[in-house]
């Protein structure tokens, strides 16, 4: 190991020899037939984005219309942009967000791989995404479908009138997206580790995509059955889900949540591998407790099988499969537990700055923490009796989905923009956009809690008058949160051209992704490295840190 | 063919032994995968036959015996011919190894033309759910789902067959033309190969499941 | 009781004060996590900013006895909960002997409710105060969910299947009922009022919807006029099982399995008989799904019950 103390970014910068990924080629074939996986993700970035404003959009016509007791859309319409909120902002946006795009652009650099191992597959899983894309598309603008996101039947299979079967090969199509992606990830990270990079010196971001590659490897040809048979039963009308003609109706729940509930880990699991790779970059820190962390990783993703009965404890299930789910429930939060706590004892000791994504990782830690004990009262089964399908459910999910995972994926975003795109964002702005969001955020949904509690039911387009108030902060907040996630997009597209010039390792951490220039090169590493160290090897005391090559940086 | 002429592995890889071993690793991972999506279909079949065990097994006896039959026995002999197939490949046996996949491909023809005409005899006996369906004594309502899942479980599988055979195809008319496919570099042969057997297993078990449980 | 706290929604039933109490529970454990983190978070924050003059020697190395440490700590607390939830529900979802049963069927987009003695109402329930009521659950359609805040209970109502619930409201009053799981266009005006009164007025209000023919006997017509009485009878000549007093029994079925005969399973004999048999019997009774609405079926239970009944207290 090398223990020359390098000055940093001047002897650092590694020579120009070979052009960046944005400038290699720039023709459009380049950037469609291209089977660089930062293009790809880029070429993800962008469809996620289009798709999250566009979820984004169905919100704000929801926050609108429950703005007043009577509403202002027509009931059919609001019924349908609460499901194609709930199908794109889950299977369009949330679930390839971090994977697609930062596990795309960064397992292969953190490994310190030239590419993923199946470039084409790569490729082809983002044109399977825009094509699933457009079928949710068409049935958005046909009118949308008019069941939930949830497709219970045999509301879907023989009731609902909108465009289900669209909606429901949309989702279908997508599961093959996100199968070719997490399979990639999961063999990559086994081959293609370079020389020294052994499993417990993989950082935790890695593991992170590692372990909802594997969930969704396992979880999603379950909802591809599933969606299979129903776009069949709708179709052809067996009766497959039809009590009147001897289906079984729970079944489609038991086999929708037996992929949904993993699908929620699979939100959340990259959302932690990010946060852990910013908490000890901005103390300076090791991260407390590294293989406890891999260890949680790991178990929520495996007990993540056995819990999905948990959204059917009125559903008709029997009391001891409800009381056995509810233990399971319980169990696999212990290992978010210890995540939680990892996380806070990580700034014991260190020497924090408060940087956009630093920032955005903080309110990620409190507003998990809040998504995650409501959702301990929703596994506890009298509560869970009491406020299912109420806005208390609501409230909880969007604490974790989007006050923890989104933030989580805001914190990505600015945490590595100076290394795809060679660029600083403003700091000042940055700030300010993610404390807009915290406050937004908690306007937003606080008061669901609240209404929850009081029996407001979801899914209605209206409520009695007297819980206008607590809807009326919800909307107002809404508007806050949109302004907060408009604003990144304007200050991040300025620093594309304006931006102050980054090199490669702005935030003095330690992986292989930013021992290389920014942007990277085309093939990534010149030599493949050889790993030393395990990461995170900062130290406060000194301000000093060792990169995972095993060079170490003063002050 | 000279065995030191081992073709360059993609940008990813050290060596083309590392692009092997992975091909085959991916191959696998996605074999788990598959598992799981026949796997959910064959626990809804048998959730449903215990719900309906004497409509289902009525049903059940009305699926042609013989076709199915002879399937099992063309897939088992795909199976054998296509390892055949690879180990002549890594031989360097070009002519057998062509030979072999040649067969395969037949053998897979053969199964679709004997399901097709099994398709076309329960069209005639009333079978397919809307489009010509007729409940037959003893079925009640519960014998078109039967029926439904037949379909689909037999028709995703051929579906699979079909792609199974476009490899082999692909293979035959590129690969090896080109002479890819060298004793020293036969992984993508291998990851066919895989992948094909995967789909024998699948009939190996549907076959059971659907044409002979409950016909005693 | 829980007046004084701010946004409390209505209390009404004593199953609502169990739910109340673990709630009340869990929010002051869950406040007093989220404020541990807050807390922590904060000091940390504080204390070690950059440029702060904390010392940072001495990192802490092993880690992992603290990670055990709070491992087991919130098992433990888990733990607690789970076992305090789980017999919460045991209680909540096991119906105790009822002073009254009301027949609920769901349909899109109302709620039908249909008392013992015959009156119907719809939208609304009315229901005496301190006594045990039972529901028995059906729907029409899709799924709908029966919800009253106030009571703290719900059942997801589904097609095919007949669910029980049961309450004992300790409050007069009328309170909200509320359909909570999406069915379709008009799902958010799937709602009506359950009003509770107190025993006096609940007779009255009985007698005041107009003579009718008890629920039970409506059913015992019907079971008639489909000739079920052809052959469950004294004095037919097929080989089937007369119905007295089986609700309430264990039946022994043919393939050697015992069932308990509930609602449910009246249910199922009668719209789905060929997928069990009952011991000693041949299988040869007709299957009368979709030949029977979902309130008629409910009528023909009512009615088989009422004679189960009948034969204890002739004999
Ligand atoms: C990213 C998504 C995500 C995540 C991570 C979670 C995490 C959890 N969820 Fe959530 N959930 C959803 C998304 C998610 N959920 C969605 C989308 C729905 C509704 C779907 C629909 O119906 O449309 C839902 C619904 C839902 C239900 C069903 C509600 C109903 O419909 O009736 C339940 C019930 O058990 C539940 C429980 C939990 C639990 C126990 C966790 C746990 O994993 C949380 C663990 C975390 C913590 C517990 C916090 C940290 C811990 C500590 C600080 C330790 C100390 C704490 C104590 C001692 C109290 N969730
Ligand atoms: C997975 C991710 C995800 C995300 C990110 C969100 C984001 C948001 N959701 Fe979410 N929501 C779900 C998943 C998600 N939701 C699901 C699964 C359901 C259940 C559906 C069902 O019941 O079937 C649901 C249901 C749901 C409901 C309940 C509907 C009902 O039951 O009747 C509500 C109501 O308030 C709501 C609100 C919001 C809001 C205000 C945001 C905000 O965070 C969105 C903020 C983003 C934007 C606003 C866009 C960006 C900004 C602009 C475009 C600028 C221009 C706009 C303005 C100036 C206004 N959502
Ligand atoms: C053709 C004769 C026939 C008719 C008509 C008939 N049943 Fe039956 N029923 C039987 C026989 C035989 C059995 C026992 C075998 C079985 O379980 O299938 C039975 C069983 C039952 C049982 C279960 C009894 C037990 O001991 O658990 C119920 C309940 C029942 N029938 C209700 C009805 C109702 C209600 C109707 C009318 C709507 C009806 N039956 C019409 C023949 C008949
Ligand atoms: Cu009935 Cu919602
Ligand atoms: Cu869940």
């Amino acid at each position: 190991m090398s223990v020359t103390t390098v000055e940093r970014a001047s002897a650092d910068e590694p020579p120009e020899t070979e052009p960046s990924y944005l400038t290699a080629e720039n023709t459009i074939s380049s950037w469609l037939l291209t089977r660089d996986h930062k293009r790809i993700a880029l070429l993800f970035f962008a469809s996620i984005t289009f798709f999250f404003f566009v979820g984004g959009m169905a919100a704000t016509l929801m926050r609108l219309n429950l703005a007043t007791p009577e509403g202002l859309l027509q009931p059919s319409v609001y019924n349908r942009m609460f499901t194609m909120h709930g199908i794109i902002m889950v299977w369009f946006f949330l679930i390839p967000s971090i994977p697609t795009t930062f596990g795309n652009f960064f397992i292969p650099l953190m490994i310190g791989a030239r590419d993923l191992a199946f470039p084409r597959v790569n490729l082809g899983s983002w044109y399977v995404f825009n094509l699933s894309g457009l079928v949710v598309l068409y049935s958005l603008v046909m009118g949308g479908a008019d069941t939930g996101w949830t497709f219970y039947t045999p509301l879907s299979t023989s009731f609902a009138n909108g465009y289900v079967f669209a909606a429901a090969m949309a989702v279908f199509i997508n599961g093959f997206s996100s199968i070719m992606t997490s399979l990639n990830f999961v063999v990559t990270i086994h081959r293609l580790r370079a020389p020294g990079m052994t499993w417990m010196r993989l950082p935790l971001f890695v593991w992170g995509i590692y372990s909802v590659s594997v969930v969704m490897l396992t979880a999603t040809p379950v909802l591809t059955m599933d969606t299979f048979l129903l776009a069949v039963e709708r179709f052809v009308g067996t009766g497959l889900f039809d009590p009147a003609h001897g289906g079984d109706v729970l079944l489609w729940q038991h086999m929708f949540w037996f992929y949904s509930h993993p699908a929620v880990y699979i939100m959340i699991l990259p959302a932690m591998g990010v946060i852990s790779e910013i908490i000890p970059c901005y103390a300076r820190r090791p991260i407390f407790g590294y293989a406890g962390m891999v260890i949680a990783l790991m178990a929520i993703a495996i007990l993540s099988f056995f819990v999905w009965a948990h959204h059917m404890f009125v559903a008709g299930i029997s009391i001891y499969s409800a009381v056995f789910f509810s233990l399971m429930t319980f169990f696999v939060a212990v290992p978010s537990a210890i995540k939680v706590f990892n996380w806070t004892v990580s700034l014991h000791k260190g020497s924090i700055s408060f940087d956009a994504p630093m920032l955005y990782a903080l309110g990620f830690v409190l507003l998990f923490t809040v998504g995650g004990v409501t959702g301990l009262m929703l596994a506890t089964l009298p509560v869970d009796v009491d406020v299912h399908g109420t806005y208390f459910v609501i409230a909880h999910f969007h604490y974790i989905m989007v006050g923890a995972t989104v933030s989580a994926y805001f914190a990505a975003l600015h945490y590595w923009w100076p290394k795809i795109t060679g660029r600083y964002y403003p700091e000042g702005w940055a700030r300010f956009s993610a404390i807009l969001t915290y406050v937004g955020f908690n306007f937003t949904f606080f008061p669901q809690f609240i209404l929850g509690y009081l029996g407001m039911a979801r899914r209605s387009y209206t409520y009695p008058a007297d819980w206008q108030s607590w809807n009326l902060l919800s909307s107002a907040g809404a508007s806050i949160l949109a302004v907060a996630y408009a604003l990144p997009l304007l200050y991040l597209g300025w620093s594309l051209i304006w931006g102050r010039k980054a090199g490669p390792n702005p935030w003095r951490a330690t992986g292989l992704e930013w021992a290389i220039a920014s942007p990277p090169p085309e093939h990534n590493f010149e030599r493949t490295p050889t790993v030393t160290l395990e990461p995170y090897s900062y130290d406060p005391e000194h301000g000093s840190f060792v990169t995972q090559e095993g060079r170490s940086h003063a002050r | 063919m000279p065995d030191s002429a081992l073709p360059r592995p993609e940008i990813q890889f050290a060596t083309i032994a590392q692009q092997g071993d992975t091909a085959e690793l991916g191959i696998w991972a996605f074999l788990i995968n598959e598992t799981i999506f026949f796997g959910a279909l064959i626990f809804t079949y048998f959730l449903y036959r215990n719900f309906y065990p004497h409509e289902f097994a009525v049903a059940a006896k009305d699926t042609v015996l013989w076709c199915g039959t002879l399937n099992f026995l063309i897939l088992i002999t795909s199976s054998l011919t296509m390892v055949l197939s690879i180990n002549a490949a890594a031989q360097g046996e070009r002519k057998a190894m062509i030979l072999w996949l040649v067969i395969t491909c037949a053998l897979g023809f053969a199964f679709l033309l004997v399901k097709g005409y099994e398709y076309y005899l329960d069209f005639l006996h009333k079978s397919v759910p809307i489009v010509a369906y007729e409940i037959k004594p003893g079925e009640g309502n519960a014998g078109i789902l039967f029926w439904a899942f037949y379909w689909v479980a037999t028709g995703l599988h051929a579906i699979h067959l079909m792609a199974g055979i476009g490899l082999v195809l692909y293979m035959l008319l590129w690969r090896i033309r080109r002479g890819l496919i060298t004793p020293a570099y036969y992984a993508p042969l291998e990851v066919v190969g895989i992948y094909w057997s995967f789909v024998d297993v699948v009939w190996l078990f549907l076959f059971p499941c659907i044409y002979l449980v409950g016909r005693s | 009781m829980y007046r004084w706290i701010p946004f409390w929604p209505d209390t009404a039933a004593v199953n609502a004060i169990a739910v109340n109490n673990i709630y009340i529970a869990e929010l002051a454990l869950s406040s007093l996590i989220t404020l541990t983190v807050a807390f922590m978070l904060l000091t940390f924050s504080i204390r070690y900013r950059r440029g702060s003059t904390a010392s940072r020697a001495n990192l802490v190395q092993k880690t992992w006895h603290f990670e055990v440490g709070w491992t087991t700590a919130t098992l433990g607390l888990f733990l607690i909960l789970f076992v305090y939830g789980a017999s919460m529900y045991i209680w909540l979802y096991n119906p105790p002997p009822a002073d009254e049963e009301i027949y609920v069927v769901g349909k899109r987009w109302m709620w039908k409710a249909e008392h013992p003695g015959g009156q119907r109402e719809i939208d609304a329930l009315h229901v005496p105060i301190d006594k045990t009521i039972r529901l028995v659950l059906a729907s029409e359609d899709v799924i709908h969910s029966f919800f009253v805040p106030a009571f703290r209970i719900k059942h997801d109502v589904v097609p095919g299947a007949l669910e029980t619930i049961w309450f004992k409201a300790n409050k007069t009053g009328t309170f909200r009922l509320a359909c909570t799981q999406f069915c379709g266009l008009q799902h958010a005006t799937m709602a009506g009022e359950v009003v509770v009164m107190s025993g006096p007025d609940y007779a009255r209000w009985l007698g005041d919807q107009g003579v009718r023919e008890s629920f039970a006997e409506q059913g015992s017509e019907l079971f008639r006029a489909h000739g079920c009485s052809g052959c469950h009878s004294e004095n037919s000549t097929v080989h089937a099982p007369l119905l007295d007093g089986v609700y309430g029994t264990f039946v022994h079925m043919q393939d050697g399995s015992v069932r308990f005969a509930d609602e449910a399973y009246l249910r199922d004999c009668i719209v789905n008989p060929r997928s069990f048999t009952v011991a000693g019997y041949p299988p040869v009774m007709p299957d009368y799904a979709g030949q029977l609405g979902e309130d008629e079926l409910l009528k023909v239970i009512a009615y088989i019950k009422s004679i189960g009944s009948k034969r204890e207290t002739g004999r």
